[in-house]
């Protein structure tokens, strides 16, 4: 898909909390006995969730985007925990960072993928004009069954980017994007219900594998180019493995990959995945160079973005933490804190 | 807090905004409608800024109710860069490491929740500054 107008990201911001459990303390409780998928995870303190973090991430992209937060007409909150069932977060956001009242509000879910929605959803709404700027956040508390596989993983963060029309304030431009999505029972989550449920070795192939390969494919057929013109490549981690596999399989190099790989040390943030590795790889690329972003969603579907840098990032990436020092801003906890940090105990 | 407080104040809870005294120019958080200094009714909403650092806290050990699951918290009067004071509750930081003069930063947080099918209810915390934050 490709705009009529060119579009750009004005500024981008993560949040990552500071409480950490390790796999092998999780292992520990449950008796793992199988080599953890990662070293450790992101935790929610007990004042924060998917809102508070999304506030946090929108606040250090308007900081580098330099723009006044009332010009910000469109906000999109791509979640699935969200801390109300009925009651946007992004009205929340939208008050809480001074957007409020001529603003278009909604959250968006896609599992893992409903914050990439959003983008193309902001890019649309800039492309045609009807917005200045619009914000795609995507942001998770993630749920795992406690001693499921999930559990191992499942991290907290949130990403933001604010889209505006090309320009010499944009740090980076959309080339194009390809959304591939079909039917794909591979996780869900029942109404009422607090934990996923997942079909295992199923959730590879068919689901992650055969939908970000084929949206790489399709956007790179569209726009002409093969993986030799990317200096990047980011993609969704639910675990270390499946980034690197599905790059090997497309054709990247792992050093073109390694710059966006956060997973190992925050967990997979589900909807903030992708848009925090592309963020990490944002914080060290140099102007002209060219990245492939692909995001995955349970149920299923990916959303794939070629996005060239542009010289203004240099002059505003350290205008906010980068990812890398909001990985170092790091608290170990033990399995008991955690489970109090993230209510498992319902009393 | 009931909800119509809460909403009618999230402003200040939300965005950090006290008030401003138009004679003395002396600023207050929270907002004041009388200027306790001078008496003037001539006050302004004033963006304040984000950034402080801690005057003196204490240590709340037995806290209100909608407040449990928190303690122990520390409570600090945090001096702004503006110079203005206030009181708040300090986040992300373990008690016995609040030290005087600590650099805080203004966050975003749940401040209480009214049961589990009530409001929740947002509004300002501090906590320590994050490495490359200004």
């Amino acid at each position: 898909m490709r705009t009529i107008r060119e579009v750009g990201i004005v500024g981008y911001g993560v949040y990552v909390p500071q409480y950490r459990v390790s796999d092998e303390e999780i292992a520990r409780i449950w008796h793992r006995e199988a080599p953890p998928p990662v070293k450790e995870k992101s935790v929610v303190n007990l004042d924060e969730d998917s809102i508070t973090m999304s506030v946090e991430a929108a606040r250090y992209a308007i900081a580098r985007a330099r723009i006044d937060p009332r010009d910000i007409e469109a906000i999109r909150v791509g979640t699935e925990s969200k801390p109300y069932a009925v009651k946007p977060c992004a009205t929340v956001v939208a008050e809480a960072i001074g957007a409020t009242p001529k603003v278009l509000a909604c959250d968006l879910e896609f599992a893992c993928k409903a914050g990439t929605e959003g983008l193309q959803d902001c890019i649309a709404l800039v492309a045609s004009g009807m917005t200045k700027y619009a914000m795609a956040i995507g942001v998770d508390t993630a749920q795992g069954r406690p001693g499921d596989e999930l559990e191992y993983t499942a991290g907290c963060g949130a990403a933001a980017y604010i889209v505006g029309l090309k320009s010499d304030d944009t740090i980076a431009y959309f080339e194009g994007s390809y959304s591939f999505v079909t039917d794909t029972p591979d996780f869900w989550r029942r109404e009422g219900q607090f934990y996923p449920r997942h079909t295992g070795r199923f959730t590879g192939e068919p689901a992650y594998f055969r939908h970000i390969v084929s949206a790489a494919k399709g956007l790179m057929d569209e726009l002409g180019l093969k993986p030799s013109d990317f200096d990047y490549a980011v993609f969704h981690q639910p675990n270390l493995k499946f980034p690197l596999r599905v790059a090997r399989i497309l054709g990247f190099d792992r050093e073109k990959v390694q710059p966006g790989i956060v997973v190992t040390e925050i967990g997979n943030t589900y909807a903030a995945s992708m848009l925090i590795g592309l963020a990490s790889v944002l914080d060290v690329a140099k102007p002209g160079q060219r990245i492939l972003a692909v995001s995955f969603g349970s149920g299923a579907g990916s959303d794939a973005f070629s996005i060239i840098v542009q010289d203004a990032i240099e002059d505003k990436r350290n205008l906010a933490p980068r990812v890398r020092d909001l990985i170092r801003r790091r608290a170990l906890i033990d399995y008991a804190l955690y489970v109090k940090h993230r209510r498992k105990i319902r009393v | 807090m009931s909800v119509p407080i809460y909403w009618r104040e999230s402003k200040y809870r939300y965005k950090l905004i006290g008030s401003e005294c138009m004679k003395c120019h002396k600023r207050f958080y929270p907002p004041k409608r009388v200027c306790p200094v001078c008496g003037s009714r001539e006050l302004k909403d004033v963006k304040l800024p984000d950034k402080g650092h801690v005057v003196t806290y204490t240590i709340i050990r037995v806290p209100p109710k909608g407040y449990e699951e928190y303690a122990p918290y520390p409570i600090a009067l945090i001096e702004l860069e503006d110079g203005t004071r206030l009181i708040a509750q300090l986040t992300d930081v373990d008690p016995k490491d609040v030290k005087i003069g600590m650099v805080v930063k203004a966050t975003f947080r749940k401040l209480s929740e009214i049961g589990r099918d009530g409001i929740i209810q947002y509004g300002v915390k501090f906590r320590p500054l994050i490495e490359n934050e200004s």
